[in-house]
């Protein structure tokens, strides 16, 4: 037991009635790089704050014993104090400030209050070595890419003294060359004694530098295992498990004509406008079709939607979106609107909905144009169709008066849809259409897109719940890195497949 | 995906239901306040505050302050602010003074020049802040600077005056009583007209409420029971009449307050029934869930800033006019009064939220306090911190109970 720097027993972590995280355990060996796989919404991340105090102590139910010890940690600070560290997917840099200033934030190298720059940018450098980075110290970190800023933030950790290394998805943002290169670094960090976990989706690279592996799914541990001889195939059976635990309402599916069909899409991030997050992506959707779009976080799902529904995303953007044989101009979203597309995005208290507002204003917000004569919109008019959705959505509120920051999720969710299907658009692209709704508001919303296509409207389903686009869709299609990595027929397509295709291309 | 878990759950614990009834009290809570600021100070002058003669005083001595509440309100609710409309107004009162005094142009030329040289300037502010993206603040405390300088180069350091007549009386003047007095009784007499127009207003409005009650009740929509719609229409008529009554008795209506009626009216039907005042509201709500339902967010931004400049114009026009004369320090701080006056109605802090009547009350209740506290002798130093703790209150009591909401 001794060689166990880490062990977490029973972890049980709930969010308002809904359960997280359920009885998890996780043990971690000195010495070791430990990876944690499992699908998106797992419970990786909510493991990892727990670990590291970001969910303090009182707030979860189970022990942690690090070094031998319990530990109750009641914020980052404790858990630092011990020598964990944690570096998350957004990294924590301030871009205005110097390496050497980011290295020591919090942690200054100062005397009597004054900051030591000598000592300051001196031990700076020799961190900076360890690391592998060569650069200035005083160079600010917005110089830098993304790959050299993980590299500040692990230089970081280590100026604290680090024993165990958190990382979240340290490889999401970088390119091959990059990756490698923090790979290298881990396996270095390693030798010198310094234990990490590593949460990651991709697989190659987690056979190749873990020692052990600890799978999550739906928040509990499915297994462990040790990394030597496992294959991709292995761990991806273990994160998608075999159960269908959702149902769906059944439905008959009448295909259509082509409606809408996006050619050689290319998209390049905003902030590294060198680096491509849609790689030339071909879809094609069809009238009453419902298709499902699967992908790993940062395979570029939501960039795609988002960059065809009026370039809301992205910079450099080529290709064609072609709607009933004839190219369409989508360059904003009004005209994107006025050719019958309609996106309801992923996170709709962002970008979906004017919470202070009530639930009838939301529901006309895109089509308040129908609504009105010459610019002066009926009010009776806007009440009465709100109350018609509210009525053939089971939205559940006391009026359409009601402020819709009140509502629950489902129902939130429900007037961002109304709020579309008033547009009579032809294509619904929905983005994580479920994502923090409770089982039963899941199943009317499966209802209403099954409803949508019954109605002669293509729709696309973006979902990181593999089961969810099994049950819905009746074409799949998988993204990776930014590619279409492949077209599975409902027939065809498994978790098992969907899962082989989305983790595919970092191999290659 | 795994880092949004521990958002998601939080989606599903949105607020109780009881938030409707606060929203209500968000609402109604400033008139109740007003109406308790204008007892405690009739109280406490002996009822020197509501006698005919002061309470036209009130209104044509807040006037220019409640237009420019009206532009910034709208400016506010879009999630923007406009620090420069004291310049503004400085500026377009000279541009108004040079036109009229200096150029002898006729006064409704000269008015119309300034008017729209009001809204080239929210135009040009509109342009940094809708198509440039830098941030409202910055660039009307640039233009707080840069109108002021413009004013003093205009009127080369001096005031310039008198203006003409019609430009007086419309800032100062009151209607002719073209019908000739009526005796009230006890309370003496009256002219006949404004007392018309009193009740004219109440009974359009009494039947306004009715047509809108009826078509509501067509549409299958719940409405007031018959006695409390009764009763609210019977308590804003009793006020409107009784206001109009006192004007009656002094000097008639005052011109201004002819105008603010028609301009309150206006822009509450622009910002609730029109598509464009709609998009205001969903762009301070919610910037990027506007953008993405196709709202063209930089031009409604750009015509709320030209709309400010037009009526800091207006403003500018009247406040001239009242003092006739155009001076270099005219308008001092009254970006600060319009935008308390947009706060203490019900603005809320973040845009998306917000009154033209509330701005209109809100100014009102900076009026009353400066006005009563002159009536009791107050000095002006504790005007001024009376007045700025009633703002700290009015934010906090709206922060307070939308927090009360959520919790």
């Amino acid at each position: 037991m001794s060689d166990e720097i880490l062990v977490m027993r029973g972890i049980t972590k709930r969010f308002a009635g809904v359960t997280a995280l359920h009885d998890v355990t996780l043990s971690v060996r000195r010495g070791e790089i430990h990876a944690i796989c499992g699908e998106n919404g797992a419970g990786k991340s909510t493991l990892m704050k727990v670990l590291s105090g970001v969910h303090p102590h009182g707030s979860y139910e189970g022990d942690i014993v690090f070094e031998g010890e319990p530990c109750a940690f009641g914020g980052v600070r404790d858990s630092e104090r011990r020598g964990i560290v944690i570096i998350h997917q957004e990294l924590a840099l301030c871009g205005q400030l110097s390496i050497a200033e980011n290295l020591f934030l919090g942690n200054e190298r100062a005397k009597r209050g004054f900051i030591d720059w000598n000592r300051t940018n001196h031990a700076a450098g020799a961190l900076l070595a360890r690391v592998g980075l060569r650069e200035n110290p005083t160079t600010p970190v917005h110089d830098l890419g993304v790959g050299k800023q993980q590299l500040v933030e692990i230089a970081k950790a280590l100026a604290k003294d680090v024993k165990l290394l958190i990382l979240d998805e340290p490889t999401a943002a970088l390119n091959d060359d990059d990756s490698a290169h923090l790979l290298d670094l881990l396996d270095g960090l390693r030798d010198e004694g310094i234990t990490s976990v590593i949460i990651s989706h991709k697989l190659n690279e987690v056979t190749r530098i873990s020692d052990s592996i600890t799978i999550l799914r739906d928040g509990r541990t499915i297994e462990t295992l040790p990394a030597k001889d496992v294959t991709e195939d292995r761990i991806i059976s273990g994160m998608v498990g075999r159960d269908l635990e959702h149902r769906f309402p059944p439905r008959t599916p009448k295909i259509g004509d082509e409606v809408l069909r996006i050619e050689d899409w290319t998209v390049h991030s905003p902030s590294q406008p060198d680096r491509v997050v849609v790689d030339n992506a071909n879809l094609v959707l069809r009238r009453g079709e419902i298709v499902g779009l699967a992908g790993l976080m940062g395979a570029g799902r939501t960039e795609l939607a988002m960059s065809v529904f009026g370039r809301s995303y992205g910079v450099g953007i080529s290709g064609r979106v072609v709607k009933d044989g004839r190219e369409i101009d989508t360059r904003t979203v009004r005209k994107a609107i006025e050719h019958g597309l309609a996106y309801v995005s992923e996170d709709r208290k962002r970008y979906g909905l004017n919470l202070i507002q009530d639930v009838k204003l939301n529901v006309s917000a895109a089509g308040l144009e129908k609504l009105a004569t010459r610019g002066w919109v009926n009010e009776n008019e806007e009440h009465s169709v709100a109350e018609r959705y509210r009525r053939s959505m089971n939205i559940k509120t006391p009026s359409v008066a009601t402020p819709t920051a009140s509502l629950s999720g489902g129902n939130q969710q429900k007037v961002v849809l109304a709020k579309w299907m008033f547009t009579d658009p032809d294509v619904l692209i929905l983005d994580e259409p479920t994502r923090g709704i409770d089982v039963g508001a899941k199943y009317e919303i499966y209802s209403i897109i099954n409803d949508l296509a019954d109605q002669g409207r293509a729709v696309l389903v973006i979902s990181s719940e593999l089961p969810e686009l099994l049950g819905l869709c009746d074409r799949v299609y998988t993204l990776s890195e930014g590619r279409i990595t492949g077209e599975l027929d409902r027939a065809e397509a498994t978790q098992e497949r969907l899962m082989h295709h989305m983790t595919q291309g970092q191999t290659s | 995906m795994t880092t949004k878990t521990a958002a998601t759950p939080a989606a599903q614990q949105a607020g109780p239901p009881q938030r409707r009834f606060t929203i209500n009290l968000r609402q109604s809570g400033i008139y109740i306040a007003f109406a308790l600021i204008v007892l405690l100070f009739t109280v406490l002058t002996d009822g020197a505050l509501l006698t005919p003669q002061n309470i036209s005083n009130i209104i044509v001595q807040n006037s220019y302050v409640l237009i420019l509440a009206i532009g910034m309100i709208l400016v506010i609710i879009g999630g923007h602010i406009d620090l420069s409309v004291g310049s503004v107004v400085a500026l377009t009162g000279a541009i108004c003074a040079v036109l009229t005094v200096q150029m002898g142009l006729p006064w409704p030329l000269a008015v119309l020049i300034t008017l729209l040289a009001g809204a080239v300037i929210g135009a040009a502010q509109g342009y940094w802040v809708a198509f440039f993206g830098i941030p409202a603040f910055i660039v009307t405390l640039a233009g707080m600077l840069v109108f002021r300088a413009l004013t003093l180069t205009v009127l080369g350091n001096q005031g310039i005056g008198p203006f003409p007549d019609q430009i007086r009386t419309l800032a100062n003047g009151f209607t002719e009583g073209y019908l000739g007095n009526v005796g009230l009784g006890p309370l003496g007499g009256a002219d006949l007209l404004s007392l018309l127009v009193g009740v004219a207003v109440v009974a359009g409005f009494a039947f306004n409420q009715w047509r809108n009650r009826k078509a509501r009740l067509a549409y299958g929509q719940v409405v007031d029971p018959f006695p409390i719609f009764v009763a609210k229409i019977a308590l804003a008529a009793a006020v409107v009449l009784a206001v109009v009554v006192q004007l009656a008795r002094f000097r008639n209506l005052p011109w201004v307050l002819v105008l603010l009626a028609v301009l309150a009216l206006g822009y509450s039907v622009m910002a609730n029934k029109s598509v464009f005042g709609r998009h205001i509201y969903a762009i301070g709500g919610n910037l990027q869930a506007a953008t993405l339902s196709g709202v063209k967010v930089k031009q409604v931004t750009f015509w709320v800033f030209v709309n400010m400049g037009l009526l800091s114009a207006l403003a500018g026009v009247i406040f001239a006019g009242r003092l006739n004369q155009a001076g270099p320090t005219a308008g001092n701080a009254f970006e600060l009064d319009a935008i308390a006056a947009a706060f203490i109605g019900g603005a809320a802090v973040q845009g998306g939220v917000g009154r033209v009547v509330g701005a209109i009350t809100g100014g009102l209740i900076m009026g009353v306090i400066n006005n009563g506290m002159s009536l009791i002798g107050a000095p002006s130093e504790r005007v001024m911190l009376v007045k700025g703790l009633v703002l700290l209150a009015a934010v906090a009591y709206d922060v307070w109970t939308k927090r009360r909401g959520r919790a």
